[in-house]
């Protein structure tokens, strides 16, 4: 599969009145064409954050430290100016949000808020625009569009906003699609219809998708590959039947472990103890061995770096290092 | 909307008769008699008499109420004891002169205020959000006399640019425009430090909010993400500010009146009840009643136009 973006050693730097914190340190991965790369972890982990840094969005104080290194298709992003990345933004690259009952601009009609895009990216005229408009609620399987565009948001449904917002986010065909937890705020039957469109249009556009979640069941449902963050770190990434059949990371297991499982009645629900640290809080070695049941006197001292499991699969623990030494020494033996 | 109109109208009757009670009844109640400052210090007790008999004072209050509100449903507000005119054409000769400063105050509130504010918001913490809030403050606290004295101090009388006070040629001149400088000004201060402060506290929620993300996340330059998306958000609970603001000029100029020397409804209405003048109180204060509520009415039908949530079916 080709490359659609390539991110190395992302750091996100946040100017605070407690001096410079970074609630993302040295993430690497990839996302390809038609891939859906799905981000998961506990509320706070870095992910948001992450997500926003791609599309330029980050807070007035947040910056991408100067090693970090963005590059979507052929072109770099990190470097870009402001504007340069605007013209980028819902444009080459695309992004839909949690709320949809607030992400509608409550002032402006539908049709006003989808032509937007157009008007800026792709410089058509008012009609060409709201046929357009017109045309991409029904793709997103809003029924009678005409009499949709012309309505405000608040004479919409929360299911229908969030069709609105994945309507506008493709307007202009992008080819990296951002949802950071788009389907949190809806109802469970709305949100597998969500997951459907997104999926079909997936298909249909080429597109490679970021897809951030804290919910298993989603990742389960349209996951092609699975990136797992910790505390702001990357600690595990993998093909989604790896991640979901073997996990490797003692974190992924936790995680694992406490999505309920109706159909095994032995199955007994599992909590990672402790909570997430702070972003400022200083933690020797691995930042998860606080609250790792395999916590070794090595985890204490040294961080791990990333270990391969496979070609496609990474681990960043110091177990992983031991299975793959032991590994050798059965293949060798 | 047509439903809000007629229900104000009816609304509007309704106060009108309260205040027309009230200030008729407090206007009778309040030491002084007005046939005793007619008849000036040296009439005799059968000349206050017959003046008494002349404009009615004589008879039941209630029974001057209801005689004085039959001519006032016929657009008559009596005459004024001191100069015999008629209420109404007082107030029709004075009322532009009122009305022109407030819209010129306003002018200078909202564009200021406005401007200021959202500056200061979308550059919160920076020294012009920091001297904005200063002045501002200060502008809420400067009271108007001294403010206007100030001016014409310094523009009148020291630099000689502008005239001292009166308002006499026509706003729409370059002499009417001069003389309404400096009043605007006093009267619009404290009114664009409002607009401001309120402005910069809307402005700096809406700037957070979810849309405005969104907004930016379609690759909408920055300039139109302020000016366009947030402004109109942020602008719905300033008009709120900009009625109320307005209102109150449109009744209670009357200390910038004095000061500037504009023959206006707010001298109208204080030389009236310095010389226990009924009518004339009595016909200004409804006016202003009346205009409050006018104004009130508009900043509903405008909220509507702004923001679709609002709906008065």
């Amino acid at each position: 599969m080709e490359q659609l973006l390539d991110v190395q050693n992302l750091k996100i730097q946040f100017r605070t009145g407690e001096g410079k914190l970074s609630p993302v340190r040295d993430i690497s991965f990839q996302v390809h064409k038609g891939e859906t790369l799905c981000i998961v972890g506990e509320s706070g982990c870095g992910k948001s954050i992450t997500s926003l840094s791609l599309m330029g969005l980050l807070p007035a104080n947040g910056e991408i430290a100067e090693e970090s290194f963005i590059k979507l298709d052929s072109d770099e992003l990190t470097g870009k100016s402001q504007d340069e990345l605007r013209k980028l933004r819902g444009n080459r690259m695309s992004m839909i949000f949690q709320e949809p009952m607030t992400a509608l601009n409550p002032v402006f009609t539908v049709g006003y808020q989808l032509r937007e895009p157009l008007y800026i990216h792709q410089k058509l005229s008012r009609k060409e625009a709201n046929q357009k408009a017109v045309e991409l609620l029904d793709k997103v399987g809003i029924p009678d569009p005409k009499k949709r565009v012309k309505q405000y948001p608040h004479e919409l449904s929360g299911g229908m906003r969030q069709r609105v917002m994945i309507a506008m986010a493709l307007a202009c065909k992008p080819s990296l699609l951002i949802a950071d937890e788009p389907t949190t705020a809806l109802d469970v039957t709305i949100q597998a219809q969500i997951l459907d469109l997104i999926e079909d249009l997936k298909q249909e556009m080429d597109m490679g998708i970021i897809f951030v979640t804290h919910d298993m069941g989603v990742v389960a449902e349209i996951a092609d590959r699975v990136m797992v963050m910790y505390a702001g770190e990357v600690v595990e990434i993998g093909e989604v039947e790896e991640i979901f059949n073997h996990p490797k990371h003692p974190y992924t297991q936790g995680l694992l472990a406490s999505v309920p499982n109706v159909e095994d009645d032995e199955h007994t629900l599992e909590s990672i103890p402790g909570t997430l640290p702070n972003v400022n809080e200083k933690i020797e070695g691995c930042r998860f061995h606080p609250r790792c049941p395999l916590a070794t006197e090595q985890c204490r001292k040294q961080a791990p770096p990333i270990f391969h499991v496979n070609e496609n699969h990474t681990s960043k623990c110091w177990l992983q290092e031991e299975a793959n030494i032991n590994d050798k020494s059965t293949t060798t033996s | 909307m047509l439903g809000l109109i007629v229900r104000r109208f009816f609304q509007l009757l309704i106060l009108l008769i309260g205040i027309s009670l009230i200030v008729f009844m407090s206007m009778h109640l309040a030491p002084g008699d007005p046939a005793a400052i007619i008849g000036g210090p040296t009439a005799s007790e059968s000349d206050m008499e017959a003046i008494r008999e002349d404009l009615g004072l004589n008879k039941p209050v209630l029974v001057q109420y209801f005689d004085y509100m039959k001519g006032v449903v016929q657009g008559d507000l009596g005459y004024s004891y001191q100069t015999n005119q008629a209420v109404t054409a007082a107030i029709i000769t004075r009322f532009p002169n009122t009305f022109n400063l407030a819209i010129a105050s306003m002018i200078v509130a909202v564009v200021i205020g406005v401007i200021a504010g959202i500056i200061s918001a979308i550059k919160q913490n920076s020294w012009f959000d920091l001297s904005s809030t200063t002045i501002a403050l200060a502008g809420i606290s400067i009271p108007n006399f001294w403010l206007g004295s100030m001016l014409i101090l310094v523009f009148s009388v020291t630099l000689g640019w502008l005239p001292v006070g009166g308002l006499n040629a026509p706003f729409y001149t370059l002499e009417g425009m001069k003389q309404l400088i400096l009043p605007a000004i006093t009267l619009g201060t404290a009114s664009a430090a409002m607009i401001a402060r309120m402005s910069r506290s809307t402005m700096l929620e809406v700037v957070r909010s979810d849309y405005i993300r969104t907004a930016r996340a379609k690759g909408v330059k920055e300039k139109s993400v302020i000016w366009l998306h947030a402004l109109r958000n942020a602008m719905i609970p300033v008009i709120t500010v900009i009625g109320v603001n307005f209102g109150s000029l449109l009744g209670g100029t009357i200390i910038t009146e004095q000061v500037f020397a504009i023959n206006g409804i707010g001298r109208l209405m204080i030389d009236g009840i310095a010389s226990r003048d009924f009518p004339v109180v009595q016909g200004t204060v409804l006016l202003v009643a009346a205009l409050f509520v006018i104004v009130n009415l508009i900043v509903d039908i405008v909220y509507a136009m702004v923001d679709p949530r609002i709906s008065y079916e």
